[in-house]
């Protein structure tokens, strides 16, 4: 057992590993008891586990917890809150964007790397920065929407 | 704040609640004896109050605190589609409430009544007018005590805002009157509903109150909760369906951190330990021998199989007229055999439960959509009685059936009993695509005919399901363990819609109902309702070419005086543009057509008409959806926003399943285990999807969460056709499976 000290949400915790190839996401739940980061696949098929590294994108559920180093994690909880809610969580809250939400966490964290980007991305770059990410639901119209409505805020 | 989170209770102020399962266990000692009793739980047993779970009374339903705050106990559950708020505008409407008072627990058998699982696009049509109903009830009674308090008439009475006044006097709040005594009422199916022009909550679009905390992180989903002293649990599949264990090398996972320990139960077999990367590795890494079985069919061959698997029985679903004389008669007749492949309900999110077997109790926090009819089934499964168990809902991701959420919770049951700890399953994403009931291969044979005036003469359908022997799915870690689990074989609802909505003389539909399919079956949004309107829908169509006729205007001639599917059908064509389409160019490489499709939802239920927009590129097969047009008549619609979200989720998924999914497998088991091998639709691939809404305010609210998907397949199997004149008969149209066909063509 090892303390490996992680950045997340602009704090510093020191967090016990067994194991460095542990992914991040098991780290981020279990560990520090975070609920945005999902377990969907373990296989960075869907999505689901999505979380920002230094700004980027990175899927959590295959990234080694030893690889994270001194960087900058951001999760859906450190992207906004109630009461400063980031401008893709208020816009999916306003076109009621979300069905069953096990997939939200990862389209607002793919748009919000999108949107850091490109603040005016097109429908079809919207469609396409989300090309990997899945949702079962059927809620993509919806999902683009609000990252469109986002754009514009 | 309106929902509450189970996992912010003091645990034991939670097990407290369970008064009625710990006096039923005196009433009922059963197996464990009344001498298993521990000493809290005799105190229990003494100072509980008992939460009535009566359907029929109004105290089963609702309940009011001194400071008017209401409890809403929905056996109905919120499986991601927004009914916890369309029930609680049902409640809040019908109680003169405003939404702000309102809480709901959902699918907690020791608090909410059983309502029956929590399918069939039934939440609403059934669950909701039961609420409807209690609440009506709960407001008389209200009404009546303030009568006698104010010394008014109770027709004089208004409430407001939770403040029942006569005009102009002072009120008094539905809280103290409800302290007055407790609530002992049987709901009164007379009780007076409130005319549809006084609701101010049911009929517009409340946004949902489960949506502000899945979007900051702060919702607990089943996958999120946790108890103190909690082992995680992963389950070891065999790798054949069918296989023995024969051994188990434990030595395998010895040296793995986290105190690795593996429960063993003939041939279940799973690991657990205290940290979840360590559960994860040892399933991996754990070292087991099985029997080298092959038990599957070919799938090459898969239709062959599924016509010739022995008949069980057969049920006859219309029948009219002399069919067989008509179809020989007839000199305009067609016949046609179409099929649908095996799907996984796919859920983003695996299957999850959490289960503590403690002292001859046992609780389970699961996703299950049927709550009670699970605490039945773990009570067979550990050989203790129903009173025992208590199974308490929360929401996973999107189930759309009966998934793995139920499976997952007997895992996690028999790994408590054997380790005597609370333990955590989640399935990987190879347990959830390889292990979920699927929805069971479909086949289906139509043969029909037109008389000389184009008109529908004859109509017959053999379908192909397996047959139902019980309500409940077997629960796989039972049958691995050789243990019972109250169940069989239930491929959901599928005699649905094999009768078709349309007037003809001499009709006959039958369902050979088969001995066993290849995979355990369970029902996936619209089982059956959807594969038999693809297949009569599309051939409907076929016969409308035969008949020389517009399908609409077929369709419109054969609706038995039911105006409104007829309004659903011109609603949609004239979104569509259906009477003005351009007709296709026969030399276009990319040839764009128009398909129609209808269902009257189990021939009593929603109507709802669509029409889809496709492209077809003939040198690939490539099939592009534009656009999806739907309309859709629902009776009074308690939402509209979420109607919505309902019919374009149904829309998008239907035509994932239908153009691109199938269940793949070998002879010994599933081979489609990640989203690679089992790909679904992308955002890149959505179509748009343009909703017409008929409300019906003065009629009774049905289904929304299945009907709009019926009619999915069969539209974008006609605007193939419209574009290229092919006929796709097997889901899903794959780009081979078209351009197959065009080189036929």
């Amino acid at each position: 057992m090892r303390s490996v000290p992680l950045r997340v949400n602009g704090q510093t915790f020191q967090v016990d590993v067994d194991d460095p190839d542990m992914p991040l996401l098991y780290a981020l739940r279990d560990n520090l008891n975070l609920k945005g980061p999902r377990f969907g696949c373990g296989l960075a098929q869907c999505g689901a586990c999505t979380v920002h590294v230094d700004g980027q994108s990175a899927r959590s559920c295959v990234l080694p917890v030893s690889a994270v180093g001194t960087s900058e994690v951001v999760t859906l909880e450190g992207l906004g809150t109630p009461e400063r809610p980031h401008p893709l969580q208020q816009a999916f809250i306003d076109e009621q964007a979300v069905q069953c939400g096990y997939c939200i966490n990862g389209m607002i964290m793919e748009s919000g790397a999108l949107l850091r980007q490109k603040p005016h991305p097109s429908v079809d770059e919207i469609k396409q920065a989300l090309a990997n990410n899945l949702c079962r639901c059927g809620t993509h119209l919806r999902i683009v929407r609000a990252v469109q409505r986002a754009a514009h805020a | 704040m309106l929902s509450i989170d189970p996992t912010k209770l003091d645990r034991r102020a939670l097990l407290r609640g369970a008064g009625a399962l710990v006096v039923t266990f005196a009433i009922a000692p059963g197996r464990a004896g009344a001498q298993g009793r521990t000493r809290q739980q005799t105190e229990a047993l003494e100072t509980a109050p008992r939460k009535s779970v009566s359907a029929d009374a109004v105290q089963g339903f609702l309940a009011i605190d001194a400071a008017g705050q209401v409890t809403v106990y929905a056996g109905k559950v919120d499986l991601g589609t927004g009914v916890e708020t369309a029930l609680m505008q049902i409640v809040a409407d019908e109680l003169d409430v405003p939404l702000g008072r309102l809480t709901m627990i959902q699918g907690d058998t020791a608090r909410t009544p059983d309502q029956g699982a929590t399918n069939s696009s039934l939440a609403i049509e059934k669950g909701g007018a039961q609420l409807r109903h209690a609440a009506a009830t709960l407001r008389a009674e209200l009404l009546r005590r303030a009568a006698a308090r104010l010394h008014a008439a109770s027709g004089d009475l208004r409430i407001v805002d939770g403040l029942v006044h006569a005009a102009g006097a002072e009120g008094v709040d539905i809280g103290t009157l409800a302290a007055e005594a407790p609530i002992v009422l049987e709901t009164d199916p007379a009780a007076p509903l409130k005319p549809p022009s006084e609701y101010k909550l049911v009929g517009t679009s409340v946004p949902r109150i489960d949506i502000p905390g899945k979007v900051f992180g702060t919702f607990t989903y089943m996958q999120d909760f946790r108890l103190p002293g909690m082992l995680h649990g992963r389950v070891v599949r065999p790798p054949a369906l069918g296989a023995t264990l024969l051994s188990v090398d434990e030595a395998s996972v010895r040296s793995l951190p986290g105190n690795v320990k593996v429960v063993r139960i003939a041939n279940f077999l799973g690991v657990a330990a205290d940290t979840e990367w360590s559960a994860i590795k040892a399933a991996q890494t754990l070292a087991a021998t099985w029997s080298d079985v092959s038990n599957l069919p070919d799938e090459a061959h898969l239709f062959d199989y599924v016509r010739a698997t022995p008949v069980s029985q057969e049920a006859v679903t219309s029948n009219a007229g002399d069919v067989a004389h008509a179809l020989a008669e007839s000199r305009r007749r067609l016949s046609a055999t179409y099929d649908f492949a095996i799907h996984t309900h796919g859920s983003i999110g695996p299957s999850c439960a959490v289960v503590e077997v403690k002292d001859g109790q046992v609780m389970c926090w699961t996703a299950s959509q049927a709550t009670h009819n699970l605490r039945r089934q773990l009570a067979a499964c550990l050989d203790v009685s129903a009173e025992q168990v208590r199974c308490i809902y929360l929401a996973g991701a999107g189930c759309y059936g009966r998934n793995g959420h139920e499976d997952a919770a007997a895992d996690a049951a028999l790994m408590s009993r054997a380790l005597g700890r609370p333990v955590r399953v989640q399935w990987m994403r190879q347990d959830e695509h390889g292990w979920d009931p699927k929805g069971a291969p479909v086949l289906i044979d139509l043969e029909g005919a037109v008389d000389d005036g184009g008109k529908l003469s004859a109509w017959r359908g053999t379908f192909f399901y397996p047959k139902q022997t019980a309500i409940n799915v077997t629960l796989l870690g039972s049958e691995l363990a050789g243990l019972p689990s109250d169940a069989g074989m239930d491929p959901g609802g599928v005699l649905n819609d094999t009768a078709i909505p349309y007037r003809c003389a001499n009709v006959r539909t039958v369902v050979r109902r088969l001995a066993t399919t290849p995979l355990r079956p369970s029902w996936i949004r619209s089982p059956g309702r959807m594969q038999n309107t693809f297949a009569n829908e599309a051939f409907l169509d076929e016969l409308a070419t035969l008949a020389g006729k517009d399908p609409l205007d077929l369709r419109l001639e054969s609706l038995d005086h039911d105006h409104r599917g007829a309004a659903v059908l011109e609603r949609v064509t004239t979104l569509s543009g259906w009477r003005t389409r351009p007709r296709p160019d026969p030399r276009a490489e990319v040839a764009v057509g128009l398909g129609l499709a209808y269902v009257h939802y189990e021939l009593s239920r929603t109507y709802v008409a669509g029409v889809a927009q496709v492209e077809v590129a003939r040198s690939t097969g490539k099939v592009r959806v534009r656009r999806v047009f739907v309309a859709h008549d629902c009776g009074q619609i308690i939402n509209p926003d979420g109607t919505r979200n309902q019919i374009e989720g149904n829309v998008v998924q239907t035509m994932s399943r239908v153009m691109k999914e199938r269940v793949t497998f070998d002879r010994k088991h599933v081979t489609s285990l990640d989203w690679s091998t089992y790909p679904i639709l992308t955002f890149p691939e959505a179509p748009d999807v343009v909703i017409d809404l008929i409300d019906r305010p003065d009629m009774a609210p049905l289904g929304v969460g299945e009907p709009s998907s019926a009619i999915v397949p069969a539209a974008l199997a006609n605007a193939i056709h419209d574009a290229v004149g092919i006929r796709m008969r097997s889901a899903p149209f794959t780009p081979e499976k078209v351009s197959k066909a065009l080189q036929r063509a």
